[in-house]
């Protein structure tokens, strides 16, 4: 595989000659926060950055997407029948994607591709997606991916990783993906030992940074039903406002609804994101709601990342680590801390 | 602000151990700088876990809503006023509050202080009389309080309670001569064309997670307008007409009632400044009515009254 070294500009000016190849999402500073935009003369890649407010997740799934439409125009020959939306799979790249977020593709993969469904329209925009990661040589006092199975270098779910040595990046290819994607890149030289010797010793130096440790170990081993009338839940429950900010903000959820739009006789079947936490979620069309009480809701979150996802999936737990949700939770909910109530709960008959 | 703490703890051990309430609300230190926890205690054990500072920014009248128990709660100005509504709007009753008053010297802008260290990390916050300290990995800086206060705070007018039981300090100082709107008064020279552009790129980074919605204590119906599926108000989609729908529609229901404490602000994760839909609304209350909501029990909110003696023409 492809290892080389670019200076930062050169490695900017190549992203630039990738213009006709591939779509290339960069972080940005936009107002107050970073966030991916596509790369065009206006734009100036910042990958002197922490992390982006939002996940990338919407470049490979979209908040609102539209999947089909129709007339409602009963002279219309094709009158009342639902046909696929045209879709842009294009090939693009994330570039700048942080390990914890690309990692959190694959934490959401068997939701949309799995022996029993495919959800086409995320497969197919996954597959058209390059991960270009960029390691983290400064983890965050939020960031706690070392404890979730991925790590401030980790190559999961990556095609290239980039190594931030100053002035220079150490491009690396990872996957066939990456490969393609680096013969495409102009410029820049074969890496030398040293090169990789500083890449090496500066991503085992990023690990050590990471201080949090949180505990999953013990998940599995839970009893679902005796987690679920855990005594802590309500407590936890009392400051949440059940906004949207941790589902929206996280990297791995993946929920969504679907609502038919119609304005005059054009019709259009949209899958939007969805949120636990909205009491709307769960409301049934008898008027019956599951989940009508906020602690029920605040259960399902965390129920789903730290047991239900466990259990079904064998594949960690439903969180890549990012610490977005603890940043920006508006009362300070911190998974952090409930995952370690999870992990350490011991039913009374224990 | 932090001389409170010992206050509050004392006075809700106090009401605990007396059995003069059920339940008491306040906030406890958060994990992370800059972000305490509303929290709710039951047990004079567990006053200790009270907490006071500077970044008790979420306003605590959001859990008062539709309660049925004795509740002991800290207010400072703003959040005592939207008791007042809460009361006057019949969703808590006056005999079930002992409120612990605040005098309040505004609530720092965390997103502001962010800026200030340019984006690095913060790891630790000590606040000290009038200035506050943030601490990083490797950078150290001290800051006025007030030159970090939130928008709202800046221009507050209200900052000792208006309702309370029980007062942990005297009243601080209130502010004078502060233009409260004179961001809205630029808005309002605005042709409608460049108003509404205004607001479409206010508005074009909104994510829907509604989470200035749900921190607003005067947001507490059932079934929000946007949550209706019959008949379906809104759209659900990121579409910007049916986000803008939703913010224009919010604020008008929060007119007369709001009192800028400035929560929808504060917990935005994109920065919208959502206060600009607000404020126009509380300008037009003062200015065309006299009216400041929250200030007094004894009258009705603004726009639940009809009198046929009204002295507005337009009304008869």
């Amino acid at each position: 595989m492809t290892k080389k070294i670019y200076t930062k500009e050169e490695w900017t000016e190549a992203l630039k000659g990738l213009a006709n190849t591939y779509k290339i999402f960069v972080p940005v500073m936009e107002g107050d926060f970073h966030t991916f935009k596509a790369l065009d003369e206006k734009k100036i890649p910042d990958l002197d950055f922490k992390n982006t407010q939002l996940s990338p997740k919407s470049l490979v799934y979209p908040q609102s997407e539209r999947m089909f439409e129709y007339t409602l125009d009963e002279n219309a020959p094709d009158a009342n029948i639902i046909k696929e939306s045209e879709k842009d799979y294009s090939p693009q790249a994330i570039v700048g994607i942080r390990p914890c977020d690309a990692h959190a593709f694959q934490i959401v993969k068997p939701n949309f591709d799995n022996p029993e469904y495919q959800d086409p329209w995320w497969i197919k925009r996954y597959e058209s997606t390059t991960f270009v990661g960029l390691g983290c040589n400064d983890p965050g006092p939020t960031c706690f991916c070392t404890s979730v199975g991925g790590g401030p270098f980790s190559e999961k779910g990556l095609d290239v990783l980039l190594y931030d040595l100053g002035d220079t990046f150490l491009v690396k290819a990872l996957t066939d993906k990456g490969e393609t994607f680096l013969k495409k890149t102009q410029g820049g030289k074969e890496a030398d030992e040293k090169a990789l010797k500083a890449g090496e010793e500066l991503a085992a130096g990023a690990a050590d940074k990471i201080e949090v440790k949180v505990q999953t170990d013990r998940l599995k081993d839970k009893v679902q039903t005796e987690l679920f009338d855990a005594p802590f839940w309500d407590d936890v429950a009392f400051a949440c406002i059940n906004c949207g900010i941790c589902t929206y903000l996280c990297p791995t959820c993946w929920c969504f609804d679907i609502q038919d739009e119609v304005l005059g006789k054009q019709g259009d079947r949209i899958r939007n994101w969805d949120s636990c936490m909205f009491p709307l979620f769960t409301l049934h069309g008898s008027g019956h709601n599951p989940r009508s009480k906020k602690v029920q809701r605040v259960r399902q979150r965390f129920m789903h990342k730290f047991k239900y996802y466990v259990d079904k999936y064998n594949n960690g737990v439903q969180c890549s680590g990012c610490g977005r949700c603890v940043r920006n939770c508006p009362v300070n909910i911190d998974i952090r801390e409930i995952c370690e109530l999870m992990n350490g709960f011991l039913h009374e008959n224990q | 602000m932090l001389e409170y703490t010992e206050k509050i703890r004392e006075t809700a051990r106090k009401l605990l151990e007396e059995g003069k309430v059920d339940v008491f609300i306040g906030y406890k230190k958060g994990s992370v700088p800059m972000m305490n926890q509303p929290v709710l205690i039951n047990n004079a054990d567990q006053v200790d876990l009270l907490h006071w500072d500077s970044n008790c920014g979420l306003n605590l009248c959001n859990y008062l809503t539709g309660r049925t128990d004795r509740i002991g709660i800290v207010a400072n100005g703003c959040n005592s006023r939207n008791i007042v509504t809460h009361i006057t709007e019949n969703q808590i009753k006056r005999d079930q509050l002992y409120i612990v008053g605040i005098p309040c010297k505004g609530i720092i802008d965390h997103r502001a202080v962010q800026m200030a260290v340019k984006q690095k990390e913060i790891l630790e916050i000590k606040e000290q009389g009038d200035t506050f300290t943030v601490k990083g990995k490797d950078f150290e800086e001290t800051f006025n309080i007030k030159d970090y206060l939130q928008r709202n705070c800046s221009v507050c007018t209200h900052r000792n309670p208006v309702i309370s039981d029980e007062m942990v300090a005297p009243p601080v100082e209130e502010q004078i001569e502060v233009d409260a709107y004179k961001d809205v008064k630029e808005i309002e020279g605005m042709d409608p064309d460049k108003k509404w552009n205004f607001f479409t790129r206010m508005i074009d980074k909104c994510i829907r997670c509604y989470a200035c919605r749900n921190a607003c204590p005067l947001c507490y119906c059932p079934t929000c307008f946007v949550d209706e599926s019959k008949p379906q108000w809104v759209g659900k989609s990121s579409d910007p007409i049916d986000t803008m729908t939703f913010h224009i529609l919010r604020a008008y229901h929060c007119a007369g009632r709001c009192t800028d404490c400035g929560a929808c602000e504060r917990v935005c994760p994109v920065g919208i400044p959502i206060r600009q839909f607000t404020k126009k609304l509380n300008k037009d209350a003062q200015e065309l009515f006299s009216w400041e909501a929250g200030l007094t029990l004894d009258q009705r909110p603004l726009l639940d009254v009809f009198r046929p003696d009204d002295y507005n023409d337009f009304i008869r």
